[in-house]
């Protein structure tokens, strides 16, 4: 990778934190208001489905780790494992690509 | 002197293997005082590395009870622990024998960073004139006092796990530059202190700014570094 792509990820990084220390708070703020009264996945269901915003909302969420989480994974198997170079970032294209369709599948699952 | 211990424990890593050696303990002793005691009374073979003897030319750093350390200004009533003294090289660097690294990596790595300065100016024109009190200026004077003992470049886990990072002594001199307004450099090097061995590898641990002897922050001017290269790839400049 050359000095322009991997300055761009470590931007990526950074934004994707930014937009994932919001998610993180809302996603908690729901889940605490959420489960007041105690919680059942009808409830769950009912909130979830058709609801647009909702659907908004998480599959933001779901970018944000799909681009956050492979980054940094990359500086970790670089710096502890000494793997570097074209394959490490091929198999982190993979990582990202398993991370997005296993969020949005949930997305959908609660969505749709 | 009253109730201080008389002899000091120290050991010294020779080539792989610790040698303990027992010194006299004298009043406003410092590291390098020991090592030098070692060398001229106990074992003649003893290799250490040192110069100016009070902190202005960098070479006599080595690793003190664990810390990396400018040996001639370290007393030994700061570091020793309950009489006994650990003395290595530095880490991070190879080492050439006993006490002595080899600062080659650690200084081509500046020149790397595009440390040296370059200027446009000719013979014949004027003066640059730099405001004492300006931004840029004080940015520099933060940084420039820099004696290259690789202190900051041993103390750091990011040399240790990136062994092409430029660490902390090299991306300082590039940000002391890239801050001084006759140098017609910049472009090239904020190329040079980009990617995954610049400036975006660190990761702030502060152990640069920590252990620096002269009290300077590199690890601030890493964040300036950051922020410029940042600047310059939105701009599409990089």
């Amino acid at each position: 990778m050359n000095l322009r792509g991997e300055t761009r990820l470590w931007i990526a990084q950074r934004a994707s934190a930014a937009v994932l220390a919001l998610c993180v708070l809302v996603h908690l703020a729901t889940l605490v208001y959420a489960v007041r009264g105690g919680l059942t996945g009808g409830e769950i269901l009912e909130r979830t489905r058709g609801n647009a915003a909702w659907f908004a909302f998480y599959s933001l969420f779901v970018l944000a780790v799909t681009v956050h989480a492979p980054i940094g994974l990359r500086t970790v198997l670089g710096e502890w494992l000494g793997w570097r170079g074209r394959s490490r970032d091929i198999a982190l294209l993979a990582f990202a690509m398993l991370l997005a369709w296993m969020g949005m599948r949930a997305v959908l699952g609660v969505f749709a | 002197m009253s109730g201080m211990l008389k002899v000091l424990t120290v050991t010294i890593r020779r080539g792989g293997a610790w040698q303990a050696f027992e010194v006299p303990r004298r009043e406003s002793q410092t590291v390098l005082d020991v090592v030098t005691f070692v060398q001229r009374h106990l074992d003649p073979t003893l290799a250490y590395r040192y110069s100016c003897r009070v902190g202005m030319c960098g070479s006599c750093a080595m690793t003190v009870n664990g810390a990396a350390r400018w040996t001639c200004r370290t007393h030994v009533d700061k570091v020793a622990q309950d009489g006994r003294l650990e003395i290595a090289p530095l880490r991070n660097l190879p080492v050439i024998r006993d006490l002595v690294t080899d600062m080659r990596e650690f200084f081509d790595k500046w020149a790397r960073a595009k440390g040296q300065f370059t200027g446009d100016r000719k013979r014949g024109d004027d003066f640059a004139r730099v405001a004492p009190e300006s931004d840029k200026r004080q940015l520099a004077d933060a940084g420039i006092e820099c004696i290259g003992c690789a202190v900051c470049y041993s103390a750091c886990d990011v040399v240790a796990w990136t062994p092409d990072y430029l660490g902390p002594a090299a991306l300082n001199r590039a940000w002391t530059l890239l801050n001084d307004e006759r140098d017609s450099r910049q472009a090239a090097r904020l190329r040079a202190v980009a990617g995954d061995a610049g400036c975006h590898a660190c990761h702030t641990h502060m152990s640069c700014t920590e252990r620096c002897p002269k009290a300077l922050s590199p690890t601030a001017g890493i964040a300036g570094l950051k922020r410029a290269v940042v600047v310059a790839a939105l701009k599409g400049e990089l």
